[in-house]
């Protein structure tokens, strides 16, 4: 799970995928993620690492979190 | 350390097209109160979903559209149509303002009388009206509305075998320029029907036609076909004071005025596209003012209006069960109600609110019902926040049809609140349950 080394990013949540022209935005969580997931961080630790910081269940944040990175494989910025 | 509230992970591809020339105004507002009592208390003490209608907003609907009749014309009667939402609360709120009951049934017939309103002052509507029904309606003095002949047939032996003088008028269907044209009610006014009718009437010996009546479509987007309406009223009416030297009482126009629901299909919201009452009412009584009658023999205005008296008094809680992705990539979001107890959302965009504060980032999505039928949907696509299982939402202006139309189908029928005018809650319909719902299922022996 990683996140194509082409696409730029911004702390905003704005993506570039420069291959494509492309242009993506996320939400701040979503920013956050994109961030861990570019630091190569793996998904456990993700979900631990969100759970402590927002207030949101274990299960429910790890079914987002599928939903989430299945969606960025979808537009192409997970390898 | 406090956490922070959690919003699920969104990533949207930006589009670079055409923008929309009126604008994303944001309609996600949380409305989280009913007049004054908190969504969140509602569903907590009455359970999810919810049916609730504010008795404020029905008294203020009722008497700024008898305020905007009464100003333009003297003589003006509402009388409450019973289908559009016959719970008894309801229907007493309107017959406290004054309203009349119109009725199009035995058992609608049964239930205004039962709610108080006298005889004299129900107006029974509708092609099915069985001898005994029409019998109990006469010797009440109620006012007869025929719709065929075969009616109006019936109501002459009726009167003749039972020695009675029904108080009658006969419905007109018309070609007023709006499509459906309704004319399976009623005696059509074109091809002379309606006249023949009203001359076959007074000829009777029994019957004593005392007005005229029409109802020309449902939710009415042009007033100019109300005009139409009224004309062709005042015509035949004028045409009975001059052949047969008898005045009507009154002039029915029935009811149709819409409420600012959004028709689907619609390219704009119903708020910016229909027609105020006072539209209707300047249409309406133009024609009636000018059409020649004197002062003292003008005929009284019956209205029988519905939905835009009671659409925007109605709300429907609810709360998500699930949400989910679909396999082409749009959001989905399972509600706990559906089309059975929402019918009116085969025919509306209804506006649903969150009924919390959410984030601000919104998704397009379909909001289903909880019905294990692929045609349960509220909404093929609206703009919400990112709501999760357990958030909860306002449906508006459900308080048309919605109680008088559900089905009782796959799941049971919620309660139904009032919110009264010092903002105290009542339950006006229970829940049902399991006990009431298998109440008149009968198992024979060979099934014990």
């Amino acid at each position: 799970m990683k996140v194509r080394k082409n696409i730029a990013t911004s702390e905003e949540g704005f993506l570039f995928n420069p291959a494509t022209g492309d242009s993506f935005s996320t939400n701040s969580i979503g920013a956050e993620i994109l961030q861990l997931l570019k630091s190569d961080m793996p998904a456990m630790q993700i979900v631990e690492k969100i759970c402590e910081k927002y207030d949101v269940d274990k299960s429910l944040f790890e079914r987002d979190l599928e939903e989430f990175t299945l969606q960025l494989k979808d537009y192409n910025i997970l390898e | 350390m406090e956490k922070i509230r959690y919003e699920r992970p969104f990533i949207t591809k930006m589009n670079a097209g055409l923008m929309n020339k009126f604008g994303t105004k944001s309609v996600n507002e949380p409305v989280t109160h009913i007049e004054s009592v908190s969504v969140r208390n509602l569903l907590s003490e009455y359970g999810s979903p919810l049916f609730v209608i504010s008795e404020r907003q029905i008294r203020r609907n009722f008497n700024n559209a008898q305020r905007i009749f009464k100003t333009r014309y003297p003589k003006v009667q509402f009388a409450w149509s019973y289908k559009t939402n016959y719970i008894n609360a309801v229907c007493k709120i309107f017959h406290q303002e004054g309203s009349w009951a119109e009725v199009v049934s035995g058992f609608e017939y049964k239930k205004a009388l039962g709610n108080g309103v006298p005889g004299n002052k129900i107006i029974f509507n509708g092609p099915d009206k069985k001898d005994e029904e029409l019998i109990m309606a006469v010797k009440n003095n109620s006012l007869i509305h025929i719709d065929h002949y075969d009616e109006l047939y019936t109501l002459i032996r009726l009167s003749e075998e039972h020695k009675l003088r029904p108080r009658v008028a006969i419905r007109v269907n018309m070609d007023t320029g709006i499509y459906p044209k309704w004319d399976r009610f009623g005696f059509n006014f074109e091809n002379g029907q309606a006249w023949n009718a009203l001359t076959r009437i007074l000829n009777s010996e029994n019957l004593d036609l005392v007005g005229i009546h029409c109802h020309i479509g449902t939710f009415m987007l042009a007033p100019e076909a109300y005009s139409i309406a009224a004309r062709n009223l005042c015509e035949l009416t004028w045409s009975v004071k001059e052949r047969f030297g008898k005045m009507l009482q009154y002039i029915d126009l029935g009811g149709g005025f819409p409420s600012t629901n959004t028709l689907k299909g619609a390219y704009l919201p119903g708020t910016d596209t229909v027609p105020s009452i006072d539209q209707f009412a300047d249409a309406i009584t133009d024609v009636i003012l000018g059409y020649g009658f004197h002062q003292e023999e003008l005929p009284t205005l019956i209205l029988e209006s519905g939905r835009a008296l009671i659409d925007d008094a109605g709300f429907l809680l609810g709360t998500v069960l699930a949400t989910k992705r679909l396999s082409d990539g749009r959001r989905a979001t399972i509600m706990d109600f559906g089309l059975n107890s929402l019918f009116t959302s085969l025919w509306y965009e209804h506006k649903i609110s969150p009924a919390q504060k959410l984030g601000d980032q919104t998704e397009e999505m379909v909001m289903f019902g909880p019905l294990c039928m692929n045609i349960d949907v509220v909404r093929e696509s609206i703009t919400m926040p990112m709501l999760q299982k357990g958030d909860q939402v306002v449906v508006h202006k459900v308080g048309a049809y919605n109680m008088t139309q559900w089905m009782q189908f796959i799941t049971l029928r919620p309660n139904v609140v009032l919110i009264d005018e010092e903002n105290n809650t009542h339950i006006i319909r229970k829940a049902e349950d399991l006990r009431y719902i298998e109440e008149l299922e009968q198992l024979p022996d060979h099934l014990q």
